[in-house]
């Protein structure tokens, strides 16, 4: 079984995507997970060529046929989710329980499979990938990562290699608990401001709760020195370790508006450096 | 809806991280006599800024199934009806699994000795506070549940009559559509990055489903390249305002300090940028 190594952060836009790519470049052999289905940004700059596509189905969704349909709103008073406009069915907020199906007297509410989103097996520079798309305002992003890393699982298995490394979307929720179960290793990717602290003691306390082994990074460090402090001490009161500082450096949106990893656009710049060193420690921490 | 009528705007943005908590935060402080609905209940962080020295703290609870095994015939009817795989029928046991839970009612609808009830179960918290005029309401999701949308809708179920800022979370599924709903305008804060552009597109086409008019703010503008202002452009979407990329308002929100106070000139554009959204809507 490959060893399954997760970036997260709590916080949005401290520099997942950025640290996971740059990763890549610097692994030799790992398959390449993208987590973050409602707001995928890996395929930028690692230019996945798609081998294949499915469809992706989380839940139902109910529909009203309208010239069986009494209008009797049975269905409108049992409905929780506030969908059901007698005789029409907001698709956005129908979760898909089947409530108003149940309770209909005259059978005129179907329940469908609804297509939530898409899952791509791709290839790239990096090596192969699993990543997907939820279709906008969809619910069900939880299973959908569940599948997606389900799908990375086969292709490690399939190639023989020893690592996932998976890309994952901020927050604490059912997207980001569907991530980090199961990994070896997360890789928490911080910033020194206030949000920054108070985000990452929320999703190290998820963490610890679902028994994940921990590790941070703080990105930026030096915009904010005392919180950096502050992110170290707290660190060592939860006996994480700190992976490493990161500098900010305009290199790092550089390389983003030049669509390439950092190592492979500035391979020779002292970030490229420090960002293969804690590659090398996050592979020894998570084998 | 009147000209004067009070106006409900939410910032939303796609990526993480782009300034939605900045703008949300700036434009209540420019504000004052406003409310700001902090609707990121997995990681809120619009009280970093304002520092609310008191709050008070409601609980947020869904319905959840209780099983009465005395009377359970193990009759599998409800795992049967459950669309969530959220209860499991033993031989001898019938177990809930209430993180998994939608309270859709319909395991106690279906189950024929009534051995199902349904208690309240709290996944969060809504706080109140009151700092210079604005009243802030922010909700905070329990660690470890994952289902967020019923501690957003307790959020802005505190909307009030006045004029109402909403700070959405980041994404397009489905806790940022309960945050936007409703609203009479969206403000979309990008910056000009190749991220930023991409899941901007991705929730122009979230906000254009519901239908609901917007527009973009560019923050940090100076860095990245010109694709964020070709995108508004090809796709007639105003640009409301653009915040320059400047180590002083990073430093000042790194340290918990909207960068509106202090700077009146910045008070009266985001101001300005509020009439100008209400003559629009």
């Amino acid at each position: 079984m490959a060893v399954q190594i997760g970036i997260v952060s709590g916080k949005g836009g401290t520099g997942k995507t950025t640290l996971t790519a740059s990763f890549a470049a610097a692994a030799d052999d790992v398959v390449l997970v993208d987590c973050d289905v409602d707001a995928p940004d890996l395929h930028i700059l690692l230019h996945p060529v798609v081998k294949s596509e499915s469809e992706f189905s989380g839940s139902k969704v109910a529909s009203i046929d309208v010239d069986k349909c009494t209008r009797c709103g049975l269905c409108e008073t049992h409905c929780r989710f506030g969908a059901v406009d007698v005789p029409e069915i907001d698709a956005l907020s129908c979760e898909g329980c089947g409530v108003c199906a149940h309770v209909c007297p005259v059978d005129a509410i179907d329940l469908s499979p609804r297509l939530s989103g898409y899952i791509f097996e791709s290839a790239t520079r990096y090596g192969p990938m699993a990543h997907a798309r939820l279709l906008p305002g969809e619910g069900n992003s939880g299973r959908l990562v569940t599948e997606v890393r389900k799908l990375g699982e086969r292709i490690a298995n399939a190639t023989g290699s020893d690592t996932i490394l998976i890309d994952g979307s901020p927050g604490i929720g059912c997207p980001v608990i569907a991530t980090v179960t199961g990994l070896q290793l997360a890789v928490v990717v911080t910033e020194p401001t206030m949000s920054g602290l108070h985000d990452l003691d929320r999703i190290l306390s998820l963490l610890e709760r679902f028994r994940v082994p921990a590790t941070v990074v703080i990105n930026k460090y030096d915009l904010n020195v005392d919180n950096t402090r502050k992110i170290e001490d707290m660190c060592q009161g939860r006996s994480v370790e700190v992976l490493g500082r990161l500098p900010f450096d305009t290199v790092t949106t550089d390389s983003m508006v030049a669509a390439l990893p950092l190592p492979e656009y500035a391979p020779s710049h002292s970030m490229t450096e420090r960002i293969v060193e804690m590659w090398d420690r996050v592979i020894g921490m998570a084998h | 809806m009147a000209g004067c009528a009070s106006l409900l705007v939410t910032v939303a943005s796609g990526k993480g991280g782009t300034g939605k908590t900045t703008v949300a935060v700036n434009l209540a402080v420019a504000l004052g006599d406003v409310t700001l609905l902090d609707c990121d209940v997995e990681e809120p962080n619009a009280h970093t800024l304002l520092h609310p020295p008191t709050f008070e703290s409601t609980p947020v609870t869904v319905p959840t199934p209780v099983v009465d095994q005395d009377s359970c015939s193990h009759c599998g009817a409800c795992a049967d009806f459950c669309q969530f795989n959220a209860i499991f029928v033993g031989k001898t046991k019938t177990i809930v699994y209430e993180e998994l839970c939608h309270s859709c009612g319909g395991c106690a609808m279906v189950c024929p000795t009534h051995a199902i009830s349904e208690r309240p179960r709290r996944v969060g918290w809504v706080h109140t506070a009151n700092i210079d005029g604005i009243r802030l309401v922010y909700g905070e999701l329990k660690i470890g549940e994952p289902v967020a949308t019923s501690v957003i809708r307790a959020v802005k179920a505190e909307a009030g009559s006045g004029d109402v800022v909403v700070d959405a979370p980041p994404g397009t599924a489905c806790p940022v559509i309960e945050s936007i709903r409703g609203s009479d305008f969206v403000v979309l804060v990008s910056e000009p990055t190749p991220f930023g552009v991409h899941d901007l597109s991705m929730t122009v086409e979230v906000i254009s489903t519901l239908g609901i008019p917007y527009g973009v703010i560019v923050n940090r503008a100076g860095i990245g390249d010109d694709r964020l202002h070709q995108f508004c452009r090809e796709n007639d979407i105003p640009v409301l305002m653009e915040i320059p990329f400047e180590r002083r308002i990073a430093e000042l929100y790194s340290a918990g300090i909207p960068f509106v106070r202090g700077d009146a000139e910045w008070r009266r554009r985001f101001r300005e940028m509020f009439e100008q959204i209400r003559e629009m809507v």
